[in-house]
């Protein structure tokens, strides 16, 4: 049922508070509500930080409980985190909410008429693709008669 | 002996006429160089030493002597006031009057007496600071708006529509063209308040606006002259706004330096057709412009 869990170090996404949208790893856990937690590569100090604030990825790194920072940085490095963080879906979705949000009217207007091309360019591909089923259609019934 | 000392004379006269010529040309040479280089006179120090503060050693008649005013009195130029005074119109006029035995003229006074004086006088009005008549106030253009930005107006019979900004006239409006052949917004006046300005910007660095297009240029005409009672007041006003060949001439002027600008920007004049329009799920106050 559950995949990803809690342990040492799981990179987490930081969804809200003052380091909202970073990567962090798990270095230790404090008590039930906080772990401590440390992000040597996309700027985030190490700090106690409370689990509601964190959403587990599918990333795990490999050094022992409160390893300091230069070890969880050379895992980081090791893993590729960031590069890998980049590729998945997860982060390209967020870049494409954040894009999104930043248009402009004119940026607004192109997108508009992109769409409008491109739903146009499907529609008539979509239309011979029904012409050619009817015509298919026709042909079986008449061979059947 | 005459002879001799007319001639000497002469030949003196002419020496001296010479010798006159030469240091007259001296002169004048040396005044002219004199002119040129004229030191500023250097002001003496007070001639008047304090012996406290506010309280000088020679009285206002001592200082008098020492100061040399009397040597010091100047008029102003009379001629001026002499003018004036020449100058003045008139007190009285005569003027022809009609009738018999009637002595044909009278002399009637140019500035007249009041008819009427109010039982109390006006009071006087308090001093007021700061107060300052339209033509003098401070224009102020929000930073987002320069010249070539396309503004979307929000009032009006063009509302919708997006539009380039040309400059800030006089009394604040903002001069805006369409171009009239994108979307048939011809030059015109916005207000700042009633548009919002996106960041799409249009270089407009060389566009020459003809300086003629002033407010007054712009300014609603209104005919005054009701010599008619009412029923004919409704038709010597201008029912039907007609568009001058002047304001083609101009509109033409300034939109084909513009259009080739917008044409260099690709959409850029799709972009100034269409019309902007909220619809479901699009919130203004998200909105970048």
């Amino acid at each position: 049922v559950f995949k990803r869990f809690v342990e040492i170090g799981r990179v987490a996404f930081v969804s809200f508070g003052p380091h909202a949208g970073k990567l962090v790893a798990i270095v230790d856990v404090i008590d039930q509500n906080r772990a401590l937690v440390d992000g040597p590569c996309s700027g985030v100090r190490r700090q106690a930080m409370p689990f509601k604030c964190m959403q587990l990825t599918d990333f795990v790194l490999k050094f022992p409980h409160s390893a300091r920072q230069k070890c969880v940085r050379l895992a980081w490095e090791k893993e590729n985190i960031n590069e890998k963080w980049a590729a998945t879906r997860w982060a390209k979705k967020i870049e494409a909410r954040e894009k999104k949000a930043k248009m402009t009217d004119f940026d607004r207007y192109k997108v508009m008429k992109a769409k409008k091309m491109r739903n146009r360019i499907i529609k008539h591909e979509m239309k011979k693709l029904l012409k050619q089923a009817s015509k298919k259609g026709k042909k079986l019934q008449k061979a059947q008669k | 002996m005459a002879g001799e000392k007319k001639a000497g004379a002469e030949k003196k006269t002419g020496d001296k006429k010479a010798a006159e010529a030469k240091p007259a040309e001296k002169k004048g040479g040396e005044k002219k160089l004199r002119e040129k280089t004229r030191k500023p006179k250097k002001h003496h120090a007070s001639r008047n030493p304090v012996l406290a503060r506010g309280i000088g050693r020679y009285s206002r008649s001592a200082m008098y002597a020492r100061k040399a005013m009397y040597k010091r009195k100047y008029t102003a130029p009379e001629t001026k006031i002499e003018k004036k005074k020449k100058e003045r119109p008139p007190a009285t006029i005569t003027k022809p009057v009609g009738g018999d035995k009637n002595g044909g003229s009278r002399v009637v006074k140019v500035r007249k007496m009041p008819r009427y004086y109010p039982t109390e006088d006006v009071p006087r009005k308090l001093l007021s600071h700061g107060k300052k008549p339209f033509s003098q106030h401070k224009r102020k253009l929000r930073a987002s708006i320069t010249p070539g930005t396309v503004l979307i107006l929000l009032t009006g019979r063009h509302r919708g529509k997006r539009v380039v900004f040309l400059k800030q006239l006089a009394t604040g409006l903002l001069l805006v063209t369409g171009p009239l052949a994108i979307n048939r917004v011809p030059l015109r006046r916005a207000h700042q308040k009633f548009v919002i300005a996106t960041s799409t910007k249009v270089d407009i660095n060389g566009v020459r606006i003809p300086k003629h297009l002033t407010d007054a240029y712009f300014k609603k005409k209104r005919l005054r002259k009701p010599k008619h009672q009412e029923g004919e007041i409704f038709d010597t006003e201008k029912e039907k706004y007609e568009i001058t060949e002047q304001r083609k001439t101009d509109q033409k002027a300034v939109d084909t330096q513009i259009l080739a600008r917008i044409k260099k920007v690709p959409q850029l004049r799709g972009y100034l057709r269409s019309t902007f329009c909220l619809s479901n799920g699009v919130y203004p106050h998200k909105l970048v412009f």
